[in-house]
């Protein structure tokens, strides 16, 4: 297959969509817990989780929304946990947050083995089907690779402009973006520093969670040991590259995802000139190269990193 | 809840606190050991017997302690100077590949030699990879915990290209491993037919150098004073920018050594499961020590028992190992905890 021909297949473009979905729920995520001025390492652990609770649930014989929903809870209460320690406690983020996704991956796997117990291949489950958007899917070309995809990739893409009208446009989101630059200002106002920044980790945490369990209940059906595999840290990555906004987040992760799909394809289409290991590396290395060209013009929450302690300044 | 500075630290709570800790780890642990349908006592006493119970237990808590204090000292060196190095997993890995690339025929030397060599290399190779991040993070403020993050998997990909391809030793029938590591340059054994291997002595020997490092040379004080106050040290003329470099050369020097030492001592070859996640754990065990070089040794053994203990408790009483890990996880959160309600007093208001 020559290089050009991917570009016009319509699986290459399918595939993009898809596998830029768990990236931009992990991107949301992390960046309303940024934007609050909580730096959130838990995310590769918090997605892990939701990956196994959402599968586990369905395989249990529940619904794959409620799994959804189930999902969600589990991430925001490993975003409670993490704001205990770096909110209330002021622990240092960088710690806690490995020690969230240590935590959250463990016990994700751990919970896994006790309810399998014996099993040696993954059992499997139904996931969600690709739902055709009536009318639209209908569209040449743009029908079948936008409209004719997960609900759950739709629910990303909703969820965009969503974070981007609520942080931007709503006076919830003005204090949460004064309180990751200036949380003095926001406890002038009145407004409980430690709790508005609570609620972020926990809402950013959550969405996380989806994006893992995206990858359970929507692309595989099966939950596997270290099935995220690094796409969390891709996604802290990918919110300095988009310089804290959700809109360059979508794109971020599109692009981050474009090139996951064309390296799966090249690798098969090249395999004899340049090992596949070097593809692997790609998305590691070009999150890194992001950072490096956005460094300069980052420009970080203020008061990231830093936990605020009442009558303190 | 009010968090109140404490104006005088009574001795006691300083010790008391962290063991705390550690006990309410075990005892949250406990709860999934019931959730497994276990006993819980009879299902600790298995897990301290597997870590410490006979000669093969300690020597194999031994032998597991070994890479985690180089990990520990890699977390605890960096961490002291707010150098947020997560990468210590690719780091061994690259000790592992230099020692394999010079320990493998390429060069050979009598022993006592041959083994110093293969640790400066492995350490060269650990210190060089943190390099990068960290004048990245001193040139572009880039944020070095993604970077050395991301690195991780950059490395082990690049192992996974040698193994399977240029470095696949013909002799191992087809498995992805590299040629074993000459007789000169292998860490021979401590204690008659068990595993445990001078690696550890030499993890023993490197904290106390970090130790005394730290605590005595004027580098290790630029290393203290840097990461307790960036301004205050750069007001008092000190060079951040060098006192990083250094701090990043230690540091991934250790845990490249941390790959010599698996690579050495146990296995003899590179394969890519040297490490389960060592470069993690020594976070974890960093932390457990209070960022303290002697410390390290201490919580190294402790965590290494852990991993050794709960494998044990696993194949008695069918319980997944993954607890060792949970129990780690755990008890990384609940100390860190502790050693602020050792700074502040709680006050409910």
């Amino acid at each position: 297959m020559e290089l050009l021909d991917i570009f016009v297949t319509l699986g290459f473009w399918g595939a993009l969509v898809r596998m830029a979905t768990p990236l931009i729920f992990g991107t949301l995520g992390e960046l309303i817990c940024e934007r609050a001025g909580v730096l959130n390492l838990g995310i590769e652990g918090i997605m892990t989780m939701g990956a196994m609770v959402a599968w586990m649930w369905v395989y249990q014989g529940g619904d794959l929304w409620t799994a959804v929903l189930v999902a969600a809870a589990a991430g925001a209460l490993f975003g409670l946990l993490h704001a205990v320690f770096s909110v209330y406690l002021g622990l240092s983020q960088h710690v806690t947050g490995i020690g969230i996704t240590l935590l959250a991956a463990s016990l994700s796997y751990f919970a896994f083995r006790m309810l399998l117990p014996d099993v040696t291949t993954p059992p499997k489950i139904d996931p969600f089907k690709p739902f055709p958007i009536p009318g639209l899917s209908e569209i040449p070309y743009i029908g079948e690779v936008l409209f004719t995809q997960s609900p759950l990739t739709y629910l990303a893409f909703v969820l965009v402009p969503i974070v981007g009208y609520g942080l931007y446009r709503t006076p919830l989101g003005l204090a949460l973006r004064m309180v990751g630059e200036n949380p003095m200002a926001v406890e002038a106002q009145g407004i409980d520093v430690h709790r508005l920044r609570t609620c972020a980790v926990m809402l950013g945490s959550a969405f996380m969670a989806v994006g893992g369990a995206f990858l359970t209940i929507s692309v595989f059906d099966a939950f596997y040991i270290g099935m995220i595999n690094g796409r969390g840290w891709i996604c802290i990555a990918l919110v300095i590259f988009a310089s804290w906004r959700p809109g360059k987040a979508l794109a971020g992760a599109l692009l981050f995802a474009a090139f996951e799909a064309l390296q799966i394809r090249v690798q098969q289409a090249s395999s004899a000139v340049i090992p596949y290991q070097f593809f692997l590396m790609m998305p590691y290395i070009l999150s890194i190269l992001a950072m490096i060209v956005m460094s300069r013009r980052a420009a970080y929450p203020k008061a990231l990193l830093v936990p605020f302690r009442k009558g303190e300044r | 809840m009010r968090l109140e500075p404490r104006a005088h630290v009574p001795f006691w709570l300083n010790i008391t606190a962290p063991l705390a800790a550690v006990v309410l780890a075990f005892a949250f642990c406990a709860l999934l050991i019931l959730w497994a349908g276990a006993p819980i006592v009879p299902a600790y006493t298995a897990l301290v017997k597997g870590a410490f119970g006979s000669t093969f237990a300690l020597t194999e808590t031994l032998t597991r302690a070994a890479p985690l204090i180089f990990t520990g000292l890699a977390a605890a060196v960096a961490f002291r100077a707010k150098l947020w190095n997560i990468g210590g997993e690719g780091q061994l890995y690259a000790g592992a590949l230099a020692a394999t690339y010079f320990g493998t025929g390429l060069v050979t030397l009598p022993p006592y030699l041959m083994i110093p060599f293969l640790f400066l290399v492995g350490a060269v190779a650990g210190g060089l990879l943190l390099l990068v991040p960290v004048i990245l993070k001193l040139k572009l403020r880039v944020d070095e915990v993604v970077t050395t993050l991301l690195l991780n998997f950059v490395v082990l990909l690049f192992a996974n290209y040698l193994l399977f391809g240029p470095w696949k030793d013909p002799l191992a029938m087809g498995w992805p491993q590299a040629a074993p590591i000459i007789d000169e340059g292998v860490l021979g054994p401590l204690v008659p037919r068990m595993r445990l291997h001078q690696g550890f002595i030499w993890a023993i020997a490197f904290a106390v150098f970090a130790w005394a490092f730290i605590r005595f040379t004027k580098w290790g004080f630029q290393i203290r004073a840097v990461g307790y106050n960036p301004d205050a040290a750069a007001f008092a003329g000190m060079p951040i920018g060098a006192t990083v470099l250094r701090t990043a050369l230690l540091s991934g020097g250790l845990a490249g050594m941390a790959g010599v030492c698996e690579l050495a001592g146990l296995k003899g070859y590179l394969t890519l499961d040297i490490s389960p996640g060592f470069g993690y754990t020594g976070i974890a065990v960093a932390m457990l020590a209070g960022l303290h070089p002697l410390g390290v040794i201490l919580s190294a053994i402790f965590i290494a028992a852990i991993y050794n203990g709960a494998d044990a408790m696993s194949r008695a009483m069918s319980i997944s190992n993954y607890l060792a890990d949970v129990l780690t996880a755990t008890a990384l959160l609940l100390v860190l905890a502790s050693v602020l309600f050792v700074r502040f007093r709680p006050r409910l208001r």
